[in-house]
């Protein structure tokens, strides 16, 4: 019975490969209709990156491929909060970097002098005869009021970050992105585009298969790299909604100012708008079991036109590439506020009329456990 | 308050107590093994709390050594320090199971038991002139249910957990993870762990309310009551409050595993997200439960130290009140990036960042009562003033972490590892340490040794520091918690806390060092060692004080 009722909601949220082709008409209602956790992860994805000796080989520098820049969309060791490229981001940083870390950093060393200063001149050998003052009412009243405007000046661009996160403007392009034990899925379902994202291993790496590709300097650093980037177009306002299949996991683009928990049976979202080309990496940041460091999240923000070329490679369609398919930004501008809108996925997403082959492929072996 | 019931009750014992004083001491089973004796109790505490303590830090040692270097060097050892075993996913679970083991023992088998257990036995009756606890035998079972309650968390790490050995979940046992996600006993072992330790904090809790509501000498009202009295009177509440919530989510997240009911799973009607809420219901006054029998300590020694009265003594007694009511309002800020609400988040922003009020309130208080005084500086007046400051740089960062809006960046990093730790391993350890150094000569009539106390102190102030400070770095610099190798942009701090890691067990090495030797050969303590600061009651009692204390009740003015 639980069985079925999963195998209800597995369709209902249009995530099984058998599904795939139901995905445009069953846009779900329901926040729990997506496939909850109950798959053991026991056996599956034995391998964080799957074969692909048969596809075709990497064209360093092209769509999906895209030299990272070193620095930016990735850690690079500073001191400091990683380079933001969304508005949200340069907002929050500023803040953070401006505000909280001078203020934090101030009544720290305001402590600090304060501790230093009685320890000196209070110290027994230059203050033998204490004094017996233990109140002083006019000092507590305003040890109590000055923290409570600080605090006041910390809440009102606090609460405004907030609002600007929870404002989107309208959206472009919506992304689903579905955690798995241990990697990622990634769903354009206005473009018919679907593909896993696996960790790349190092060469070097015992336990990486040999008809699976090796990490190079190219693909981005050690355990950020990832066999299947998703690309977006810069510039545009891109919604992404989050889910698992298991258990929780997190999507996380630091570069972005972006994290939001995969819950299994939930859908969230968040969005981004990235006006710089290039690179950017994160991590699964919720403890999800054995290799959660190890289903890295690699995001490649590009032109349009090479974004066109990529939905392609993909095996996907541009809409407007047959006049049949609604226009789906026209569709898009759901109510994005609250995470209950985001099941309402547009409708008559995919361009059902030509299903492509790509639209799901049943990925190699270990997805497949994981799917079921 | 004290009621004349009390103090007729005893009466009769006074004549018979006086002949026999020290002496009345039961055979070493009896005093051990069934002890009622609060001072007993608390001894058997303490030493449960070493014992965890070591262990808890000889795990964070093993999680040092493993990321002292990208790469996966040390999980793939024999068993404990890996998983003993060739395959991959069995070593990185085994990493999962070192970092909650770590949290686990820390959090409830370490600082509990040494600031409740610990500290709170032995010196709240004689703090308040009770005799003993209100309910000697419910105190002895509030010790040994912590007994089975370690060794089944402990033995969780011989069976099955799923992808490997024992329990991976972190010590957040967030559902699905802990239920479909880990197959096997261990995940249940650990949870009937956690309820046999809750259930023995409640008894504990029981225990101090009634104690210190009806077991007060006469004159000793509450407002007169030491500041450690208060803490561990608003902790026993936070205790009460809490610990039921986390009982009721565990026993859900048992069902769900073992009896297919579905609270936290989609499919059935659930909801992964209810699970956080419970847990972070009794999660977040829990750290409050950690910190707030330090302040208590805190504000002992430092106006000890400084030979002056407590500055602003009813403000100290009532922002622990505060922070112990607001603490219950404020949980979901562990939770901002699982997809909450806009208001939610702008709430539990406003209301977390008021926890800041009355924690300022009382670290000006405690400068204030550095203030015009007459300061030594002895091993446990340096613990407290490291405390001060090291509280202070946790607590600007939890500012920080408050604002929803930033906690996207900061949320499962590093960190908010530096933050915790900053609270916790160097607020509440640096608390417990103070403590002990405070009341050692009182505990056992020895004097510890004052060049390795301080010497201790020293070291492991500039080894926390190594250790924790860095991790604010790769934690801004998007380093996420809880993974075993990382991109080797990470690896120039991770190596430095390494170091730091080193330098601090040296520290932590003296303390054992100088707590043996002085067990043994500690110079004779005189009732009150640290002269006319010490005004509390215990220090007019003998160090160590008779096995039945207050024969006659103290009469306070």
């Amino acid at each position: 019975m639980r069985l079925i009722g999963w195998a209800i909601a597995l369709a209902a949220a249009g995530l099984t490969p058998a599904a795939a082709g139901a995905q445009a008409q069953a846009p779900s209602q329901n926040t729990n209709a997506a496939p909850a956790a109950a798959t053991p992860p026991a056996g599956t994805a034995q391998d964080a990156t799957k074969a692909d000796a048969a596809q075709p080989a990497i064209v360093y520098g092209s769509v999906g491929h895209a030299a990272p820049t070193p620095g930016i969309g990735e850690p690079d060791g500073r001191k400091g909060i990683q380079t933001q490229v969304t508005p949200i981001g340069e907002e929050a940083a500023a803040f953070h970097n401006y505000w909280l870390l001078p203020l934090c950093a101030l009544i720290s060393a305001v402590v600090l002098a304060l501790l230093l200063w009685s320890i000196v001149r209070f110290r027994r050998g230059a203050n033998p005869t204490p004094s017996r003052n233990s109140h002083n009412t006019v000092i507590e009243v305003i040890w109590t009021l000055v923290p409570v405007l600080i605090l006041v000046a910390i809440a009102i661009p606090s609460i405004r970050l907030l609002r600007h996160t929870y404002s989107p403007p309208p959206v472009d392009l919506t992304v689903k992105v579905t955690g798995h034990q241990w990697y990622w899925t990634y769903e354009l379902p206005d473009y018919g585009v679907s593909f896993d994202s696996y960790m790349l291993k190092e060469a070097n790496d015992p336990t990486r298969q040999a008809n699976q590709r090796a990490r190079t300097d190219a693909d981005g650093p050690p355990l950020l790299a990832v066999d299947e980037r998703l690309v977006i177009p810069q510039g545009k306002i891109v919604k992404f909604i989050i889910t698992a299949d298991d258990v929780i996991h997190s999507f996380a683009v630091p570069s972005f100012w972006i994290k939001q928990d995969a819950n299994p049976g939930q859908l969230h979202e968040t969005w981004a708008k990235v006006d710089r080309p290039g690179v950017y990496f994160g991590q699964c940041s919720e403890l999800c079991g054995a290799r959660h460091g190890f289903m890295p999240i690699a995001v490649e923000v590009t032109s349009a036109a090479k974004f066109a070329q990529w939905v392609v490679s993909k095996g996907g369609q541009m809409p407007g590439a047959k006049p049949a398919a609604p226009d789906s930004t026209a569709i898009s501008p759901v109510s994005t506020a609250s995470p209950g809108a985001a099941a309402a996925l547009p409708p008559a997403a995919s361009p059902n009329a030509a299903p492509s082959p790509a639209v799901k492929q049943p990925a190699t072996g270990q997805a497949a456990t994981a799917q079921n | 308050m004290s009621t004349t019931a009390d103090s007729l009750h005893l009466q009769p014992h006074e004549a018979h107590d006086a002949h026999h004083d020290a002496d009345h001491k039961p055979g070493f089973f009896t005093r051990w093994f069934m002890s009622t004796n609060h001072k007993d109790i608390g001894t058997l505490y303490l030493i449960f709390a070493i014992v965890a303590g070591t262990l808890g830090g000889a795990i964070s040692g093993i999680m040092r050594w493993e990321l002292m270097e990208p790469g996966i060097q040390v999980l793939n050892h024999a068993w404990p320090i890996g998983s003993g075993t060739a395959n991959f996913d069995e070593w990185t679970h085994h990493w999962n199971v070192l970092i909650s083991a770590h949290a686990l023992i820390m959090i409830f088998f370490t600082i509990m038991p040494a600031m409740m257990g610990g500290f709170g036995n032995w010196f709240v009756p004689l703090m308040i002139g009770a005799p003993d606890m209100a309910f000697p035998r419910m105190n002895n079972i509030s010790f040994w249910l912590l007994v089975p309650s370690f060794i089944l968390l402990l033995g969780s790490s011989f069976v099955s957990g799923g992808t490997g050995l024992g329990a991976g979940t972190g010590w957040t046992l967030y559902a699905p993870l802990s239920t479909s996600g880990s197959t096997g006993p261990a995940v249940d072992m650990v949870i009937f762990s956690m309820h046999l330790a809750g259930a023995s904090s409640i008894l504990g809790a029981i225990n101090f309310i009634t104690t210190i509501f009806n077991m007060r000498a006469p004159g000793m009202t509450l407002h007169k009551m030491p500041l450690f009295v208060w803490s561990v009177l608003v902790t026993a509440f936070l205790l009460l409050l809490s610990l039921p919530v986390l009982a009721g989510a565990i026993t859900m997240l048992l069902t769900d595993r073992n009896f297919g009911t579905t609270f936290f799973d989609a499919s059935g009607g659930g909801n992964v997200v209810l699970y956080q809420h419970l847990f972070w219901f009794f999660g977040h006054p829990e750290v409050y439960i950690m910190i707030i029998p330090g302040f208590g300590m805190i504000s002992q020694v430092v106006a000890t130290f400084s030979r002056k009265p407590v500055f602003g003594y009813l403000g100290m007694a009532y922002a622990m009140v505060a922070i112990g009511v607001i603490g219950f309002v404020v949980w979901a800020h562990h939770m901002f990036t699982t997809g909450m609400s806009v208001d939610e988040k702008m709430y539990f922003t406003a209301a977390t960042m008021i926890i800041a009020v009355p924690t300022g309130v009382k670290i000006f208080s405690w400068i204030a009562t550095m203030w015009g005084g007459s300061i030594t500086f002895e091993t446990p007046m340096l613990f407290a003033i490291g405390f001060i400051f090291l509280f202070t740089v946790g607590g600007v960062t939890g500012v920080v972490l408050a604002n929803g809006g930033i906690d996207t960046y900061m949320q499962d990093t590093y960190y908010v590892v530096a933050h915790f730790h900053y609270v916790l391993s160097l607020g509440a350890i640096f608390a417990i340490f103070a403590g002990f150094y405070y009341w050692f000569a009182k505990m056992s009539g020895r004097m510890y040794n004052e060049l390795l106390g301080k010497l201790h102190f020293f070291i492991m102030f500039v080894g926390v520091n190594i250790i924790f400070f860095p991790m604010h770095f790769l934690g801004l610099d998007g380093m996420p918690r809880r993974i075993p190798d990382y991109t080797p942009a990470f690896a120039y701090w991770n190596y430095v806390e390494t170091v730091g890691y080193m330098i601090t067990i040296a520290g932590v090495a003296l303390f054992f060092v100088n707590l043996f030797w002085s067990l043994a050969a500690g110079k004779k303590a005189p009732a009150n060692p640290w002269g006319e600061g010490a005004t509390t009651l215990e220090w007019t009692l003998s160090s160590p004080p008779p096995f039945h204390q207050y024969s006659t009740l103290p009469k306070i003015d």
